[in-house]
């Protein structure tokens, strides 16, 4: 599951501008931060890399992941993790059913894909909520619910759009921890990009701009 | 339906919907012409010779305009008037409903209410009137059409209205209101000036199906429109009944020319179009805030729409009665007792009918719906954008009258003999069908959050499975509303039923309507309560199914 999210110059053009210019390379757990202001392309970089870049782009650069080229792959074999600003849970699936979504179809079996999902809900402080209806979680409840769904796909690295940003203050420290906490544990490559210089703080890696200058904090 | 393969087939879906919607109508025309132009065209002049020639076209166009332009600025009156307040949300649950009245029970309705025989004279007589038996007064069918135009405005007011609706948020009506009422202008003008460009730009084709629809209707016509002559559409189908060749050339040759009236009159109303548009900007510049507006018409769209919408829910009440009524005689108000002894006669044909309906309708519902989902999907997922040339194209068999190709359709099914089978008469109906399910469908299909799918992928989904386990689950209400919409479009089928059915299949709607020249209001009745119950009974369950099973699921309900 380790290895190294590898980023060789890759180029987005929209029109004659380019939005992002980056070579990056991000060892497996590390955490490195994409920073800027909204409508830098910041999240236009991460839909390069889960391949789903809208088509008036243009995209040079090649995206390795651990030495394999995934550039040209659909984003279902990417195995690519991404975290919205919002859940984006299954509004029609209980959250049992949201976790088994994600969970890989070769872990066979009822009883074993239920126990994965209660494993998962358990180690979240959320034991018992796999029959709940997502639309009536807290808005806490919901930011891990969602991360722990991502991690279940078993991914090789790890996305962060903004995932705190539509969080209250309180929360948003919480919910931080917990997500890079997790991130650590799975020992994977993360990308962050967000416009708070709390969330780069707190990520404690390398923080770049869009065109992979370092930015100092 | 994995990798490549299920690329390949859902690139062709569609091209292949749009063939499926262009041809018919195309061959239809070419089979329409070709008897009309042969020999010289001698049956034009044939036609020319009618004299009932200018009347019945004249009838045409102005019963078509009339009922367009009076229901089109129901419409835009009702919006301005009413947008955002409580009286706008009552006149909506007034009206949405009549949208799934088949036109013929509209008819039929309508024409039991202001018959001579009927209930408003019923209630006058005799203590205002002095009638003990109905008047000899030409009502129905009377020479100018009103009664026809007046039927076409109830049914027609409804479907602009939610086409109306469905494209006010597109639009940004509520800012553009509020900004120009913030500036001191008066509801109507403000309207007028800041919305409705924008609006009718959003409206436009379905406003053209009204008017080419209205032109052009048969079912209605036949109850409710002039006889001597008729509508130019009806006598075409007077003669295409007829059994000799010559009449059927002449009805061919006449089916060219109310094709052409429609093109007229579709470009008389581009023109005005234009002539609108510009008088409306030149009165923006002079800044009329015309607040004195407001008043008289709200009243006068109100009034309007309770006559109309209030005309039709009566006349259907009044055939629901007399489905069950025992003695009713003139000019009694109620029926002096109420029995089921007219149902119980009529159940064994009735429930044959009924079932013919049911079958073709949802045949040609399922194969609508599983087009237009493979369209929807390809376009989301090959990231096609849908052009303006394909939506019209897709609006192609409701802007060409139906009059004008489906002649020519039944000459082609005849000689392939398909005609008088019900499969061929559901393929038919799915011409109509099609576009409605379409419509209905599309903006639901495209609204639905995309990050869905993306999150999906990157867990691993592949297009398939995001399709079946969550964006047609999350779309189960637009769905089965759409599947609503195509019954109730099917089940109100005439001529596409009368024609391509050669008279052999037997529907509601074809029953009813050759009931209604003769005088068994009891047997109208009961085919007319069931014309009404099946579409009433589709969109119940569009309403009801996912509530029941979402019940468990928050943001599921009214997601619709």
């Amino acid at each position: 599951m380790t290895g190294t999210l590898d980023l060789q110059g890759v180029k987005i053009t929209l029109g004659d501008r380019t939005l992002v210019d980056l070579t990056l390379a991000i060892p497996a757990g590390q955490i490195v931060t994409i920073m800027g202001p909204s409508g830098a392309g910041k999240s236009t970089a991460l839909a390069a890399i889960t391949g789903t870049l809208a088509p008036s782009f243009g995209m040079s650069g090649r995206i390795l992941m651990n030495g394999k080229d995934i550039s040209d792959l659909p984003t279902r074999a990417r195995n690519i993790g991404l975290l919205f600003q919002d859940a984006v849970l299954f509004p029609h699936l209980s959250v049992g059913q949201n976790l088994a979504f994600a969970l890989p179809a070769p872990i066979r079996g009822r009883a074993q894909r239920q126990a994965r999902v209660d494993d998962a809900l358990a180690s979240a402080g959320l034991t018992g909520f796999a029959p709940r209806d997502p639309a009536t979680l807290s808005g806490g409840q919901k930011a891990r619910v969602a991360l722990l769904r991502t991690l279940l796909a078993e991914p090789c690295a790890l996305l962060l759009d903004e995932p705190f940003s539509r969080l209250d203050a309180d929360l948003r420290a919480q919910i931080r921890s917990f997500v890079f906490d997790r991130a650590a544990q799975a020992g994977i490559p993360t990308l962050l990009v967000t416009h708070d210089i709390e969330d780069a703080r707190a990520a404690a890696g390398p923080v770049v701009d869009t065109f992979g200058n370092p930015l100092p904090l | 339906m994995t990798g490549a393969g299920s690329r390949g087939w859902l690139r062709l879906a569609p091209p292949l919907t749009l063939g499926l919607m262009a041809a018919p109508v195309l061959a239809g025309l070419a089979g329409t012409a070709m008897p009309a132009l042969r020999d010289g065209a001698a049956a034009f002049a044939t036609l020319a010779e009618w004299p009932g020639l200018p009347r019945a076209a004249a009838l045409s166009l102005g019963t078509g305009l009339a009922s367009t332009i009076i229901s089109l600025t129901l419409t835009l009156l009702i919006i301005a008037a009413f947008a955002g307040t409580p009286t706008f949300s009552r006149i909506r649950r007034l009206i949405a409903p009549l949208l799934s009245v088949p036109h013929a029970a509209a008819a039929l309705g309508l024409a039991f209410l202001i018959a001579p025989s009927g209930w408003i004279a019923r209630a006058l007589s005799p203590w205002l009137t002095g009638w003990d038996q109905p008047p000899n007064l030409l009502i129905l069918n009377d020479p100018y059409g009103l009664s026809l135009t007046l039927g076409l405005i109830a049914k027609e007011l409804p479907f602009l209205l939610l086409m109306a609706l469905a494209a006010l948020p597109q639009i940004d009506a509520d800012r553009r209101l509020a900004t120009a009422a913030t500036l001191g202008y008066g509801r109507i003008a403000g309207f007028a000036l800041t919305t409705l460009p924008a609006l009718y730009a959003q409206i436009r084709l379905p406003v053209y199906a009204v008017l080419a629809y209205g032109m052009t209707v048969v079912d209605m016509a036949m109850i409710l429109g002039p006889t001597l002559p008729p509508t130019l559409s009806t006598q075409i189908v007077l003669w295409m009944a007829e059994a000799s060749l010559m009449q059927r050339d002449t009805a061919a040759a006449a089916a060219l020319l109310q094709c052409a009236l429609v093109l007229a009159a579709l470009g008389l109303w581009r023109l005005a179009e234009i002539a609108g548009r510009r008088l409306l900007i030149a009165m923006a510049f002079h800044g009329q805030r015309r607040a004195g507006l407001d008043r008289p018409a709200a009243a006068a769209a109100l009034i309007a729409t309770l006559v109309t919408a209030g005309s039709l829910t009566l006349g259907l009440a009044g055939l629901a009665l007399w489905s069950v009524a025992g003695l009713w005689q003139f000019p009694d108000a109620l029926p002096a007792q109420l029995t089921l002894r007219n149902w119980a006669t009529a159940l064994p044909t009735l429930g044959t009918t009924f079932t013919t309906t049911l079958v073709i309708a949802a045949t040609a519902t399922l194969a609508a719906l599983a087009l237009t989902l493979a369209c929807l999907q390809a376009e989301a997922q090959l990231r096609l954008t849908p052009t303006t040339r394909a939506l019209t194209l897709l609006y192609l068999p409701l802007l060409v009258p139906q009059v004008a190709f489906l002649p020519g359709l039944q000459f082609l099914a005849f000689s392939t003999g398909i005609e008088g089978h019900a499969a061929a008469v559901a393929a038919a109906h799915l011409i109509f069908v099609l576009p409605y399910v379409f419509l209905s469908l599309a903006g639901p299909f495209r609204a639905w959050d995309a990050r869905i799918a993306t999150s999906a992928a990157t867990m691993g989904a592949s297009e398939a499975r995001i399709f079946w386990r969550l964006r047609l689950p999350m779309l189960l209400a637009p769905v089965l509303t759409a599947c609503a919409v195509g019954i109730a479009v099917s089940v109100g089928q005439y001529l596409p039923t009368l024609l391509i059915g050669g008279g052999r299949v037997e529907t509601l709607t074809t029953e009813a309507v050759a009931l209604s020249s003769g005088g068994n209001r009891r047997l109208i009745g009961a085919y007319a309560v069931l014309q009404l119950a099946l579409p009433a009974l589709a969109f119940a369950a569009a309403l009801a199914l996912p509530a029941l099973w979402w019940r468990n699921r928050r943001a599921m309900r009214g997601l619709a």
